[in-house]
């Protein structure tokens, strides 16, 4: 059995983190039965089974790099999680898509970064507006943690601060 | 110049400090060398040949004096007391130890600067006219919108990690003197009909192995949407640019496999979200940043001076010198000066710390305490009183800082090639004083007119042989070092690329066939045509047949 990884959950509102066990699996397909609780199916398929899923507080999607939110669009709204993986670490695909699900399509529930994640991509993530953090097996959780603070501000507009430095600055 | 609040340097000391740990952590293990990698490249840390390479940043070009003293101070404790310049106004120390890297970060961070996106697959330092605010050609100062993208690109959450390198140029002037069409993003300065001042927008302008001339998705973009709509390019290129090779991971290859058209579609489509939200510039944020680029205090002068006029008449030294590296500035009585980095037998681009030391001296005395980077690796007094000129040249030719060569055959730009480069298949250096060499007479250099001749040690061409009027490009044949010549490139906003001649040479042929060449152009000119006229008149068949008239290429 490999090491399971780790969750780091961000509190969005408080900014306070929790580490806790994975409970959710990704499965590559369904079959047809109905969906089991706890399951994230890639897009397409819970865009095929959409009408049976959708409300569904127990399922959620699994977007991998190349998967378009354009095609998810407003339902993003009416799902309760959803993983994006990141097959590298330099794999910057899923930071726009994890924009794009909060800032566009009105997503609001537990934004998961899977796959290649640890300290050094973390707070890119956070601000991409992701709140759940699933780090690699073999890195220490909670020295990952710490890189959420790397950085006490940004210059940008991002997912978790929607005003740019400079209209901060100025006021 | 660009003066850090409190928030900069935060950012700046964070970046230290988040180094700091990175390099620790690669030490002690617990990051691979894989995982360090992109990483480290993120803050300009390469490793080469020999040694570590670490690529400091120089926003736009620009320094002040103390600045230039802390470059040359690190020079002397970490390295072997030298710097190299490069082509991206950034500047290269080429013997750091990788264990004192995050102390020289400290060093830097304490007189604003930084390694930041020097190097890796994210938004690179924003490069611009090295005359910018001074220039008489200029339509807007383009130094305010750098420092504006400066601070957009840096710690960008959503392109921190780019399919490859993403380069900005900005040209505010009537003349490109920041090879705009060869970036991946490329911005002019234009005036519409009502007048009012924008940016023209290209992409896909790039050169190492596929070169390519940027191509225009918007004639006019009105300053305050400028963020938006760069963010509406990088989203698109973010999401759609190859990542399964990184030879086709530019922004160029997405561009042509879409055509610029569609690409333009795509990102008014993605800008159609954006515009007009947040990321809009304010007003206030345009006049905060440009209050930091305002004109120094001139002296109110009538017009030239007289005593630099007559000196130019009297000295034929000082009359060369002028003539190629005194520009002519907006302010009456005033000039910017060019002191050469591409004395025959130095590395073009490469300067001592005592160089150093006394530049940052000159700035002070005469130009305001401020100096400028060219990409064609030169240093620049931009403020300089013209009653000011002798004097400087007096002292900047006692530091071999003088060679009146500026656009000239051997103001050659060369990359750092075989001598410290990983990836180089043979040397320029070498090649470049050989060159520098055969052209020694001044009365010859001058002759010729202006020609650029720019060599690259491989095809990633950082030393942008492409659109050198002559590229020379390293080229490996069986193990060996070769080199291909290719004739006709230029940069500014008629750039185009060099066409190869033949087969490539031998080191020991170069400096020979750069002589046919030349000798070639002689025969040919007409007048005071420069060597890209005749070249455009004569096109390349003369050229090739004195070249290989006898046997001495091979394959
Ligand atoms: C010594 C270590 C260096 C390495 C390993 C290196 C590597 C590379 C590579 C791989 C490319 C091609 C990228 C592509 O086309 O996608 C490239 C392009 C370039 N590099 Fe370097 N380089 C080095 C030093 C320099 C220096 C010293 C300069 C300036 C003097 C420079 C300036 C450039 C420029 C201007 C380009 C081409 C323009 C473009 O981006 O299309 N590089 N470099
Ligand atoms: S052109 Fe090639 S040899 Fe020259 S610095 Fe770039 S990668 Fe190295």
């Amino acid at each position: 059995m490999v090491k399971t990884p780790h969750v780091i959950k961000l509190d969005r509102q408080t900014g306070e983190i929790e580490v806790t066990a994975n409970h959710w699996l990704r499965l590559a397909e369904a079959s047809d039965d109905p969906v089991p609780a706890h399951s994230l199916l890639p897009l397409a398929e819970w865009l095929e089974r959409k009408d049976e899923l959708i409300g569904r507080d127990d399922v959620g999607i699994w977007f991998k790099p190349d998967d378009e939110p354009e095609t998810l669009g407003a339902d993003a709204a009416n799902v309760a999680i959803i993983a994006v993986e990141f097959p590298a670490f330099t794999d910057g695909r899923g930071f726009s898509i994890g924009r794009l699900l909060r800032e566009r399509y009105g997503f609001a529930g537990e934004l998961r970064a899977v796959g290649d994640v640890f300290k050094d991509t973390l707070l890119y993530l956070r601000r991409c507006g992701f709140d759940a953090f699933e780090v690699r097996a073999d890195k220490d959780v909670h020295e990952a943690a710490k890189g959420l603070h790397d950085f006490s501000d940004a210059y940008q507009t991002s997912a978790e601060q929607p005003l740019p430095l400079f209209r901060r600055r100025s006021a | 110049m660009y003066i850090y609040d409190d928030y900069d340097q935060a950012l700046v000391d964070q970046r230290v400090a988040q180094f700091a740990d990175q390099t620790n952590r690669f030490l002690a293990g617990e990051l691979t060398g894989e995982e360090f990698r992109p990483l480290r490249l993120q803050n300009g840390l390469y490793i080469q040949r020999h040694a570590p390479m670490l690529r400091v940043a120089i926003p736009y070009g620009h320094l002040r004096a103390d600045q230039v003293r802390k470059l040359a101070a690190i020079a002397r404790t970490y390295d072997r007391s030298y710097a190299h310049f490069t082509t991206r106004q950034n500047i290269q120390y080429n013997w750091p130890k990788l264990e004192d890297v995050p102390a020289i970060l400290a060093e830097l961070a304490t007189v604003q600067m930084h390694a930041i996106q020097t190097s890796g697959n994210c938004i690179r330092n924003t490069t611009t006219d090295q005359f910018a605010g001074v220039a008489f050609d200029e339509i807007v100062d383009p130094r305010p919108w750098c420092e504006i993208i400066r601070q957009w690109s840096t710690f960008h959450p959503e392109f921190a990690h780019l399919p490859r390198k993403f380069k900005i140029a900005v040209s505010g002037s009537v003349g490109d003197r920041a090879a705009t069409l060869v970036h991946d993003i490329g911005l002019h300065a234009v005036r519409n009909a009502a007048g009012e001042v924008g940016f023209k927008v290209l992409v896909g302008g790039g050169l190492g192995r596929t070169p390519i001339i940027g191509s225009v998705i918007r004639d006019f973009l009105e300053p305050h949407h400028l963020l938006t709509y760069l963010d509406a390019i990088l989203r698109v290129y973010n999401r759609y640019g190859r990542r399964d090779n990184k030879y086709k991971a530019r922004i160029k290859i997405l561009v042509k496999a879409m055509t610029p058209e569609s690409f333009a579609a795509k990102v008014e489509a993605e800008w159609a979200f954006l515009k007009d939200g947040p990321a809009t510039l304010t007003q206030a944020e345009i006049d905060r940043v440009s209050q930091f680029f305002t004109a120094p205090a001139y002296e109110t002068l009538p017009g030239d001076d007289a005593g630099f006029v007559q000196l130019q008449a009297e000295n034929k030294a000082f009359a060369r010198f002028v003539e190629r590296n005194v520009f002519k500035h907006k302010q009456p009585g005033y000039v910017a000066v060019t002191l050469s980095l591409k004395k025959t037998g130095v590395a073009p681009g490469d300067a001592t710390a005592d160089q150093l030391d006394a530049v940052a001296d000159l700035a002070d005395q005469y130009a305001y305490g401020e100096l400028r980077v060219s990409h064609e690796q030169n240093l620049i007094l931009a403020d300089v009183k013209q009653s000011d000129v002798a004097a400087l040249w007096e002292s900047a030719k006692a530091l071999g800082l003088a060679t009146p060569n500026i656009g000239l055959l051997t103001d050659i730009i060369a990359c750092p090639g075989g001598d410290f480069c990983d990836l180089a298949n043979a040397k320029s250096i070498p090649i470049a004083e050989g060159v520098q060499k055969l052209f020694d007479n001044l009365d010859d250099l001058f002759d010729l007119g202006e020609l650029d001749l720019n060599i690259s040690g491989c095809m990633n061409s950082c030393g942008h042989h492409h659109v050198g009027n002559i590229g020379i490009l390293g080229v490996d044949k069986n193990g060996s070092e070769w080199y291909q010549i290719s004739l006709g490139g230029r940069q500014g906003y008629e750039a185009s690329l060099g066409k190869v001649i033949g087969p490539s040479f031998a080191q020991d042929d170069v400096p020979g066939v750069i002589r046919q060449v030349i000798d070639v152009f002689v025969e040919q000119r007409e007048g005071d045509e420069r060597f890209i006229d005749v070249f455009d008149r004569v096109g390349i068949e003369p050229f090739k047949a004195r070249v290989y008239q006898k046997e001495r290429a091979h394959g």
